[in-house]
């Protein structure tokens, strides 16, 4: 049913049609609204049976996941940036004990210094933790990708994070096609664990494995990450079919077939620079888009035939691996090694810097007219960074260099945009 | 596509007016995107909310930084925040205030923009005796529809109702100040010469 | 409640000479062996003693319908190097830190599933209770989730080289707290109450026990799967290794613990203490210190007191347990 509706409120609904059995719930923003959702709907029973549990923690929030999906139940949780974080531990060891749960990240910077607002900061820190890793688009998409997020997680026994931009789509209201429980069911069968705590087949799960067996164990959670990426596509054509929308699959070209300069992106900004590359190729500039929706396992062979046949790659990126630049570019680059294809890095939003249609189509001229740099910060105020060296150079108690430029800069609180 | 820009504090309901404008530009059928600026705010911080409506799917993701209205829900912030940047000469804009542009200072807006499209009305007065309470949100939109006529004011009193529906007492009494703010400006347009409800813009 | 034993001068549970019902389950041939033989737990180890009789006298409370949960540490190293595991049970480790809140996940599940009969177990060291699994502790109890928690505690990092916990005693060397310099061993006025923590909690049962008396662990356990919500049992484990006891001398210096006073053993109910163990035959700590070389910088080459001061010292926290839990029952006239 098509609905104006708030992104975190579609995906509670989306992820409620999904019946999971245990939600944990600990705030952080820009999460929150999601896991307020799902508690009320448990609470007036709309969605039953289910065990709402607020824990005390993130760490303790993944854990209960870990320890309601290991006896065999549909475990849910939401989390972001520092959130994140601090679950890292059991993060890590869901994937590595193959447990399916699925968590919504509502992508946020992650501090010092403190910031709530949207980057990739924390999918990245989450990288090469064994889950799998979904970017939404759109509030439809990121809702589409729950459905899809727990068929793959069961089916391969893999986690799946699914990512969404925080705020940009959290908080965001637009037009979504919510789907009925009839479709959900029809999609997603009831849970079957491969392993389970089972008082009348009890076993051992979590023992100590040591290096005559650990490198099988990870290749095997390579593997499964391997079939995940196959059965992301095949999902993604099945969802289409079922639904009737293309939410889901490796990648989502656009415009991207003849064009010169093809822009890499993953998340919320692709649509701002779909606009862009509409102007752009309005002013006649053979300019496309690819939107990467698998993080990992990553697309390699989608990936290096979407773009091969470019002159030039920008990876527009909400993260920074700091001391070496991009994080999804290393990716690309990768995928395009022994091709005359440069990827450039463009740095970009972090901590929710604005990223506008007017500093997005200067950097695309760039690239269409060979300038752009490989590494740029897209926006970044460099006079502020020159007067904090200044007095970093001039004193040695030179002060927090954050609260320094906040000093510089004055009131923000009426700056819009 | 047409743009508009919320400025109030925190507790005023900012967010919730550009949601319940989407809410009722996709009642119409129309695509329609709601966001709030983001903040961390506390009660009586300056919030900032955005909505587009349009004919087609929306894909940015900017803060509307050129916008075709502004609502500027507390009046207080007009010399505080800098409100009308990027908007054009053919904006809009709504003040929720009993007092005049030019007794609020803002005169020479008439200099700037159309004196047809500048509107300023009593929506917390008028809030606090149709709703109890002074909430203006939801109200305003009701000026809005008339002022700008991007959305009807049935549509934004159906936006309402579904959005209150837990509570139909409340959403009455909000549809009910609406539906008195959606008169009041369109009989201060008409009693100021300013007949012109102002056809949509593209 | 079962009967309890005491034979006089030898404290020796009296299996044979009870009803069947009244034997340990430990002595039924029929007993579930959860932790069965095999394990790679030192000699004389005092948590592998006090892990079998507790989960075997949990899972006869609950016909076998009993899941555990481990955290890391001695007791999950040393019963499952892969690819073999001493556990007769559904038997889960993931964390060092969570083993409470991930038993949380478990009975969630068993309740959303309709099977709300089979029972949670939680285990874990004194580390992973009182340090690093507290805040999941914490929030597990808060919650009143139906999980019995059990720690076994023998005071100190015992996995990783015995190091010092929160639940090490003043005066005691661990390789973190060395026996040098003017104050030997892990300082005075530090270190948490785990029972009266558990207590301040309010949840429907906290026990304390060791394994000097394992009929009485073993009643603990039974009586503690009698209630539903969050329940604790801290179970004072003698650890060879860090303690520098004889594994012979286990069960000896557990219950010294006992007998002077320094670990009270008693039960409380909804945040109250309900009943506390008598001390039967009072000895000073030093007989209890003596028997282990975490102490012996506090006497001399023959035995003799060299640190009387921290001996009283450690005396007086004995006398003061004795006193608030009534540990010492006032002299009945006999003939």
């Amino acid at each position: 049913m098509l609905r104006q509706i708030e992104g975190s409120r579609a995906v509670a609904e989306t992820v409620a049609l999904c019946r999971p059995e245990v939600v944990c719930a600990y705030p952080i923003s820009p999460q929150t609204h999601i896991i307020e959702a799902l508690g009320e709907l448990v609470k007036t029973g709309e969605l039953t049976p289910c065990e709402f549990i607020n824990v005390e923690s993130e760490f303790a929030a993944m854990s209960v996941a870990i320890g309601a999906s290991a006896a065999g139940a549909r475990a849910f949780t939401a989390t972001a940036s520092q959130g994140l974080l601090f679950m890292m531990e059991a993060v890590y060891n869901a994937s590595g004990l193959g447990f399916p749960i699925v968590m919504t990240l509502a992508n946020r910077a992650v501090g010092a210094p403190i910031n709530i607002w949207n980057d990739h900061s924390d999918a990245m820190a989450a990288r090469d933790a064994g889950w799998v890793q979904l970017f939404a688009e759109t509030v439809q998409e990121a809702a589409d990708l729950h459905i899809q997020a727990f068929r793959l997680a069961e089916e391969v026994s893999v986690p799946v994070m699914v990512c969404m931009d925080g705020f940009i789509l959290t908080h965001a209201t637009e037009r979504v096609d919510l789907p009925t429980q009839e479709q959900v069911d029809a999609f997603l069968p009831p849970y079957v664990p491969r392993q389970v705590l089972d008082p009348a087949d009890p076993y051992s799960i979590g023992s100590m494995v040591g290096p005559e067996a650990f490198e099988e164990v990870r290749y095997l959670a390579h593997a499964r990450q391997l079939t995940a990426l196959g059965r992301i596509g095949e999902l993604g054509a099945e969802f289409a079919e079922a639904f009737g929308r293309d939410s889901g699959g490796l990648v989502h070209p656009y415009r991207s077939a003849d064009a010169d300069v093809v822009v890499v992106a993953m998340g919320s900004v692709l649509g701002t620079i779909k606009d862009v590359i509409d102007t752009q190729r309005a002013a006649g500039h053979r300019i496309g888009a690819l939107g990467i929706t698998s993080f990992r396992p990553f697309p390699i062979d989608a990936v290096r035939n979407a773009l091969k046949g470019a002159r030039r790659v920008v990876v527009v990126e909400k993260a920074i691996s700091v001391g070496f630049g991009g994080v999804l570019s290393t990716d690309v680059a990768m995928t395009l090694s022994g091709l005359p294809v440069p990827v450039a890095t463009v740095v970009a939003g972090l901590g929710g810097r604005t990223i506008t249609k007017t500093s997005l189509g200067d950097v695309f001229e760039a690239a269409l007219g060979d300038q752009l740099a490989p590494l740029t910060f897209l926006d970044l105020n460099r006079g502020l960074v020159e007067r904090e060296l200044e007095r970093m150079a001039l004193h040695r108690r030179s002060g927090p260099t954050a609260e320094n430029m906040l000093r510089d800069l004055g009131v923000t609180g009426s700056r819009i945009g | 596509m047409f743009e508009v820009r919320f400025h109030g504090r925190g507790g005023q309901g900012a967010v919730t007016a550009a949601d319940l404008l989407a809410l009722a530009a996709f009642e119409e059928g129309r695509y329609a995107q709601s966001f709030p600026s983001f903040g961390s705010e506390r009660m009586g911080a300056p919030v900032v909310a955005y909505c587009r409506l349009g004919e087609r799917e929306i894909r940015t993701r900017e803060p509307v930084v050129a916008p075709d209205c502004l609502i500027v829900i507390d009046p207080t912030l007009v010399h505080q925040v800098d409100l009308f940047a990027g908007l054009g000469p053919d904006g809009y804009v709504l003040v929720n205030s009993t007092r005049t542009l030019h007794e609020l200072g803002l005169g020479s807006l008439a200099d700037r923009f159309r004196p047809e499209r500048l509107l300023t009305v009593p929506a917390t007065e008028v809030a606090q005796r149709q709703i109890g309470r002074p909430l203006p949100n939801a109200a305003l939109l009701g000026s809005f529809a008339a002022l700008t006529a991007q959305v009807t004011i049935e549509a934004v009193s159906s936006a309402i109702r579904e959005r209150f529906n837990r509570n139909p007492s409340v959403a009455e009494r909000n549809v009910a100040a609406a539906a008195e703010l959606f008169q009041q400006a369109r009989q201060l347009m008409t009693a100021n010469g300013r007949a012109v409800l102002g056809a949509p813009p593209d | 409640m079962a009967v309890r034993f005491y034979q006089v001068g030898s404290f020796a549970v009296g299996n044979r000479l009870a009803n069947r019902s009244d034997r340990t389950v430990q002595s039924d041939a029929e007993r579930a062996n959860s932790l069965t033989s095999g394990h790679r737990a030192c000699q004389g180890c005092g948590e592998a003693l006090g892990a079998r009789y507790a989960l075997d006298a949990a899972m006869r409370a609950t016909g076998g319908q009993m899941v555990a949960v481990n955290a890391t540490g001695c007791l999950e190293v040393f019963s499952t190097p892969y690819p073999e595991t001493s556990w007769q049970l559904a038997w889960f480790h993931s964390l060092f830190g969570n083993a409470p809140a991930v038993a949380t996940g478990v009975a969630a599940a068993l309740r959303v599933k309709g099977r709300g009969d089979t029972r949670v177990i939680g285990q874990a060291g004194d580390g992973g209770t009182v340090d690093i699994g507290f805040g999941c502790l914490s929030g597990m109890f808060e919650r009143n989730d139906d999980v019995l928690f059990i720690c076994y505690d023998n005071e100190a990092y015992m996995n990783t080289g015995v190091q010092r916990s929160g639940a090490t005693p003043p005066a005691a060397r661990t390789a973190t707290t060395e026996a040098v310099g003017a104050n030997p061993g892990n300082p005075f006025g530090q270190g948490k109450n785990m029972p009266e923590l558990a207590m301040a909690h309010g949840i429907p049962y906290v026990a304390t026990a060791t394994v000097a008396d394992l009929h009485d662990l073993e009643d603990k356990v039974t009586r503690a799967m009698e209630f539903r919500g969050a329940r604790y049992i801290h179970i004072l484990v003698t650890c060879p290794l860090g303690w520098g006891s004889a594994p012979s001398d286990t069960v000896r210096v557990a219950r010294l613990a006992t007998q002077t006073g320094l670990f009270p053993v008693f039960e409380a109910e909804h945040g109250e203490v309900v009943r506390s163990s008598p001390i039967r035959r009072p000895a000073p700590v030093e007989d209890y210190l003596r028997l282990q070389t975490r102490y012996a910088h506090l006497f001399d080459g023959q035995g003799n007191p060299a640190r009387p001061d921290v001996i009283a010292h450690l005396q007086a926290m004995a006398d003061r347990n004795i006193a608030k839990y009534g540990l010492i029952e006032e002299e009945v006239s006999s003939s």
